[in-house]
């Protein structure tokens, strides 16, 4: 029957973003937080010793965003010191670049420091294999979306397939579970060279709430250099189209 | 009596008030009682007790709104097999086999007795994922498929094993452990609350609300406070918002796998539409930070209730017209109807729960037989129960629940006035030598948490159960005498968790 099709149709409508780099998120969105030192550090000291991922040290004063989880706790606590804007431009090179210092306006891409052959190669096709090692399956869903009607990174011939074989490089969601390691390796020892690692929300970055748990097992990352460092609990869509963007250099910061 | 009663709105237990009975008085009694479907075991777990070992039983009585605990112990290295319950009951194997990974007790005629998910805590250190005993059947026309446990997809990772003749399925065993990352193990070895909350909150992230709110539950009742009403409509409306967010993302996805792109674009916007709401609510797309233990830090606002109303309308309009369009194509209904049948007898001697059991025509849902929450006072909760218990049965439930989850939200949000709630209090002193259970209807089904604490008031032991623990059982059977190319869509009706059975 075509006329019930006809009313989603026209229903659906148009729900592609037209320009990926004009995206704002809403007020209430949790991103790059700004961080204010005062004369009575107390509220960051408190805030320090509530983080459930100990992403916050008071002296000198930093935040850890491959380590935090937004749950925004902190800017309650230490209102005056800490304040997430909605910003989701996020991702870095550099795990470094990740610890937000007081005074920072944005996170630093570190562009210097992509590999000449990743947007050499891959700017107009980048095929990813993704790998979840423990993740709550939130990222993954966020992965998904960037794929989706309304994100359609697809434009940009960024795609998930499912042969490590068919892949560019791997994309690891989850702290890495010990059960997990070894099909990992497996995964990106199939990837053929010249190939990328992209590590995907907070728990991937640094373990997250497991950073310490006895069932993960991290030695992967010891074994091969990350190219992209995405926090986020999840990594929403607009932070992974954003940081790829840029290691693609199809746009800086 | 072997049983204490109480109920889902109950405060905490304590331990001392739960029978300790023999293990022979328990077996049989349960031996009887399970045979009549209004019972079913919520959870069933041991922990160390001193030098003993201490072992739990809830059951629930759906007829009755009731829960009995009762619990039995022995000595931690006694070495004695207890007959098995699953040898009569084949819903508790997962709970049998989890009992035995941890601590090695043997159930004696246990016809099942596989590895779990390969806890870093297991007993038995030689047994790894790479030796999972695979079931096998020999046969010269006969071949066998093993998938993952990287999938295809953006999904989470578990082995399959099909025995295959020529194109149909024999048989399907599914392995799991592969996102074990030591959950229940982080609850007891932390006191930061706030930690732990999050922790609820990643236990299944699709999941998000349901999961926090257990452990929410749990907490306030350690600490004698329960959530006042108006913290209860507000997680109500959070709890089925997660509801339609993820039963619209699977009519989508079962969408795409028969290659109903339509229906699987105006899906996909439709989710958007609604995890961005809850975006717009607390800054998650999932939830996360919405729901905390004695309050909320995202209260709803008059602004706030009114960008809900209208953005539940319209998805329900646009969602509609999808449905009707699935139900007026020959071609979508051909795929989905009498595929991956799983019979009610079949769902009830598994254990099946939540929505994939109600599609079989078995009635379990927390909502109407344990109530909490809105569901306790406001809303007069009808389950949706189907009866064909195949894909199409799962599909049409997810349809109906999406419905019915906007009137609730309409219908809770149309009386609602912004109120003063409490701030979240991850300080409040808990009961000690107590335990608490809180029993949820996720989107998926039935959600347990239990937690006990010790002589502080802190966490001794946290249980959670997922309903995918009982549900993944069901997949298996439901794709017996299927095409194996019909796998993807008997996998997708019922899309259980990795992460949330793996803990």
């Amino acid at each position: 029957m075509i006329f019930p099709k006809l009313k989603v149709l026209k229903s659906h409508g148009w729900q592609y973003i037209p320009d990926l780099n004009a995206v704002e998120l809403t007020e209430e969105f949790r991103g790059r937080p700004v961080l204010t030192t005062t004369d009575d550090m107390s509220d960051v000291e408190e805030a320090a010793k509530i983080c459930p991922t100990q992403a916050i040290t008071a002296a000198p004063f930093t935040l850890d965003l491959g380590r935090c989880l937004f749950c925004g706790e902190c800017a309650l606590r230490a209102a005056k010191n800490i304040r997430f804007t909605n910003d989701y431009k996020i991702g870095s090179t550099s795990r470094e670049a990740l610890i937000v210092k007081p005074g920072d306006e944005s996170i630093a891409f570190c562009a210097e420091q992509v590999r000449e052959e990743i947007p050499a190669l891959f700017s107009r096709a980048l095929k990813l294999r993704q790998v979840s090692a423990g993740g709550d399956a939130s990222v993954e869903m966020e992965l998904n979306a960037t794929g989706n009607v309304n994100f359609d990174f697809g434009r940009y011939g960024v795609e998930f397939v499912a042969s490590p074989r068919h892949a560019d490089g791997v994309v690891v969601t989850g702290p890495i579970s010990s059960n997990m390691a070894e099909a990992l390796d497996i995964c990106y020892n199939s990837v053929p060279d010249p190939k990328i690692v992209i590590v995907c929300g907070s728990e991937a970055c640094s373990g997250g709430l497991y950073a310490d748990s006895r069932a993960v097992d991290r030695r992967f990352l010891e074994r091969y250099k990350v190219d992209l460092w995405l926090p986020g609990a999840p990594t929403h869509p607009m932070t992974f189209i954003d940081g790829v963007m840029n290691m693609l250099k199809l746009k800086t910061r | 009596m072997i049983y204490h009663i109480t109920d889902n709105m109950a405060e905490a237990i304590a331990l001392k008030d739960i029978p300790e009975v023999d293990y022979a008085a328990l077996y049989n009694d349960l031996k009887e009682r399970l045979q009549d479907e209004r019972y079913h075991v919520a959870h069933y777990f041991a922990t160390p007790d001193g030098t003993r070992l201490k072992f739990y039983m809830i059951l629930l009585d759906d007829h009755e709104h009731k829960m009995m605990l009762s619990s039995f112990a022995m000595d931690y290295y006694e070495d004695v097999a207890l007959p098995s319950l699953t040898a009569l009951h084949p819903a508790l194997h997962p709970f049998e086999r989890e009992i035995t990974e941890l601590y090695n007790v043997e159930f004696d005629s246990m016809p099942w007795n596989k590895p779990l998910r390969f806890p870093f805590n297991r007993r038995n250190r030689n047994s790894t994922m790479d030796n999972y005993p695979f079931y096998t059947i020999e046969g010269e026309t006969l071949h066998e498929v093993n998938v993952g446990p990287i999938h295809a997809g953006i999904i989470e990772p578990g082995a399959f094993r099909f025995v295959c003749n020529g194109e149909s399925v024999l048989h399907l065993e599914i392995a799991l452990g592969y996102q074990h990352r030591g959950a229940e193990h982080e609850f007891s070895s932390t006191t930061n609350r706030l930690r732990q909350t999050l922790l609820a909150e990643g236990i299944a992230g699709d999941s998000a609300v349901s999961h926090a709110t257990a452990y929410s539950s749990v907490v306030e009742k350690l600490a004698h406070k329960p959530a006042s009403e108006a913290l209860w409509i507000e997680r109500t409306v959070a709890l089925e918002l997660e509801r339609m967010a993820m039963h619209i993302a699977d009519t989508g996805a079962l969408s795409m796998d028969v290659a109903y792109q339509l229906g699987q674009v105006a899906c996909e916007a439709l989710r958007t539409m609604t995890i961005n709401t809850t975006q717009a609510w607390c800054g998650n797309r999932f939830g996360k930070g919405l729901i905390r233990p004695c309050g909320t830090n995202k209260p709803l606002t008059t602004e706030k209730v009114a960008m809900i109303r209208t953005n539940v309308a319209e998805i329900r309009r646009r969602y509609n017209e999808v449905v009707e369009d699935i139900k007026s194509s020959p071609s979508l209904l051909a795929r989905f109807e009498q595929c991956g049948i799983v019979p009610k007898a079949e769902m009830q001697r598994i254990g099946g729960v939540g929505m994939a059991a109600r599609a079989s025509g078995v009635k379990r849902d927390i909502r109407t037989s344990h109530p909490y929450a809105a569901y306790a006072s406001q809303i007069q909760h009808e389950s949706i129960v189907k009866r064909h218990g195949d894909v199409m049965a799962r599909l049409t439930m997810r349809c109906s629940e999406v419905l019915q989850s906007a009137d609730y939200i309409e219908q809770l949000l149309a009386t609602y006035t912004p109120t003063d709630i409490a701030r979240p209090d991850y300080e409040v002193p808990m009961a000690a030598e107590s335990l608490a259970f809180s029993l949820i209807e996720g989107w998926r089904g039935e959600i347990c948490h239990v937690a006990t604490t010790n002589a502080q008031g802190e966490i001794a032991t946290y249980k959670i159960k997922d309903p995918s623990l009982h549900n993944w059982l069901a997949l298996a059977i439901a794709v017996r005498g299927e095409g194996i190319s019909d796998f993807p869509i008997c996998n997708k009706s019922f899309n259980l968790s990795y992460c949330g059975h793996d803990l």
